[in-house]
């Protein structure tokens, strides 16, 4: 296939030489080109014909220069917009974690919040683990949260010594592939007042005299609510996870239909999990926008924030070209860091006063800019419209300038 | 266990461009090579290509649209 790309470019530069045609595809058309030269078995006059039409295709296609891009891109993603359900679903099938999908979601992703919804990772495995469920299922446990109530086969109440008494599964355990010794360094740190023999567990109140308050019984309840409630395992900000099967991508599958395991988690901490031993650190990933730019970079943010917005359009039904979405990605990241569309990201540092308070908060601009002394220069859309002047945009963008060295 | 992000599927790869490829490739343009787009000096990838503020990074991303794509970025405080 390599010597018919480079087959396919001699071609262009030869076209380009002999008929000036100035062609400059980009790499995926080159590999069209190739992909219908071989297909389609055509002779070297064909492919040369093929080139010259796909010239003509590409340059209707263009952007012409003064195009507004950005009002055709907001139009193209609203209108698909209206037609969103405001609902949130939950996962169907063999998940049941919930995620914000549909119009919460998109909004989520164009305003750049930092605490979404619903945040989730797909934790993927790497080679060797990939198939390894014993592994899959111990590391789940252990990113996975789980409090002392998980691992209970019975929990009393004593009135009478005002002791929670509190009697651990060994199955349970055993099933969580969790660390008996973690689980009762974890207690004891806890607690003050701990006597854990075996799979007993007693816990008193680690007030000093418990005859004296009158609030006694009420307080050894709070003490059962907190001895349920403690985490003995799991990295921060995870909750739930669930583990999934699912068949290995194309590219990476050795053999047809192989198998993997997946994690999928509530909570996310891309971080931490990215250094764990055995995970797969190239899929990896998360849907925290903002966590990505974090620990990926800027770059990686705008790939995420394009991925997660497609999908969530796509999801829904609908299909929006992703070029308006990359614009919208485009500019949300190009000061290095992740800001949203709207009054505290872009629209709302625009370098115009008239634009800004053409958007939202007409007063608060004029007032601050008059106070400051601000200047405008009337170069964007918006301040032309407003002082009734042709715009610069389409045929407006362009104007007359004297040559005066040939008159 | 260290990871190096810059495997990572969503990570393009970067590269700091010497000064003759910035002369070379912003001679022609209509616009200063200083307003490109940013990227702040404490990205995880700028750290871990050790480039500083003022060098211009090549970032080659894989496009669903063209294939590939050369974009550059101006590292920044």
């Amino acid at each position: 296939m390599d010597d018919i790309i480079l087959k396919v470019k001699d071609t262009i530069v030869e076209l380009n030489d002999t008929e000036n045609l100035e062609i400059e595809f980009p790499d995926s058309y080159i590999k069209d080109l190739a992909k219908a030269y071989v297909d389609e078995d055509l002779t070297d006059d064909e492919l040369k014909e093929l080139i010259r039409k796909l010239k003509q295709a590409y340059d209707r296609a263009r952007v012409e220069a003064g195009e507004a891009v950005g009002t055709v891109a907001a139009q193209s993603v609203g209108e698909p917009g209206t037609q969103m359900t405001m609902r949130t679903f939950h996962y169907a099938g063999v998940t049941e974690l919930n995620v914000t999908l549909g119009l919460p979601r998109l909004i989520e992703i164009v305003d750049a919040r930092k605490d979404i919804a619903t945040p989730t990772m797909d934790i993927y495995f790497n080679e060797e683990r990939r198939d390894d469920e014993e592994f899959v299922r111990i590391l789940a446990n252990q990113i996975g949260k789980s409090t002392i109530n998980d691992i209970l086969s019975d929990f009393n109440l004593n009135y009478g010594t005002m002791e929670v008494e509190a009697v651990l599964d060994s199955k349970k355990i055993e099933e969580k592939r969790l660390d008996r010794d973690e689980i009762n360094a974890a207690i004891e740190k806890a607690f003050k007042k701990v006597v854990i023999n075996g799979d007993e567990i007693i816990i008193s109140s680690s007030k000093s005299d418990k005859s004296e308050s009158k609030f006694e019984i009420r307080e050894l309840r709070l003490l059962a609510d907190k001895v349920r409630d403690l985490q003995i395992s799991g990295i921060k900000n995870i909750g739930k996870v669930i583990i999934r099967r699912d068949d290995v991508p194309f590219e990476l599958a050795e053999f047809e239909g192989q198998k993997e395991w997946i994690i999928h988690t509530e909570g996310s901490n891309l971080k931490e999990i990215l250094s764990k031993e055995g995970i797969d650190p190239v899929r990896t990933t998360t849907n925290n926008i903002h966590e990505i730019g974090e620990v990926l970079g800027i770059e990686a943010a705008r790939q995420s924030i394009i991925n997660e917005a497609q999908n969530t359009l796509s999801e829904q039904g609908l299909s929006v070209d992703v070029r308006h979405i990359m614009l919208v990605a485009d500019i949300m990241t190009s000061e290095g860091i992740v800001k949203s569309i709207g009054r505290h990201g872009i629209s709302g540092e625009k370098s115009s006063v008239l634009a800004r308070a053409a958007f939202e908060e007409t007063g608060k601009h004029l007032l601050h800019a008059s106070i400051r002394g601000e200047v405008d220069d009337l170069t964007g859309i918006i301040e032309n419209i407003i002082i009734g002047q042709p715009i610069p945009l389409g045929t407006g963008s362009v104007g007359v300038k004297m040559d005066y060295k040939n008159k | 266990m260290k990871i190096d992000i810059q495997n990572h599927m969503l990570v393009p790869k970067h590269e700091i461009m010497t000064e003759e490829e910035i002369s070379e490739e912003f001679s022609e343009v209509d616009y200063d090579f200083k307003n490109l787009p940013k990227i702040k000096s404490k990205d995880p990838v700028v750290k871990a290509i050790g480039a500083e503020p003022g060098n211009v990074l090549r970032i080659t991303r894989e496009s669903q649209t063209a294939g590939e794509f050369v974009t550059y970025r101006i590292v920044e405080d």
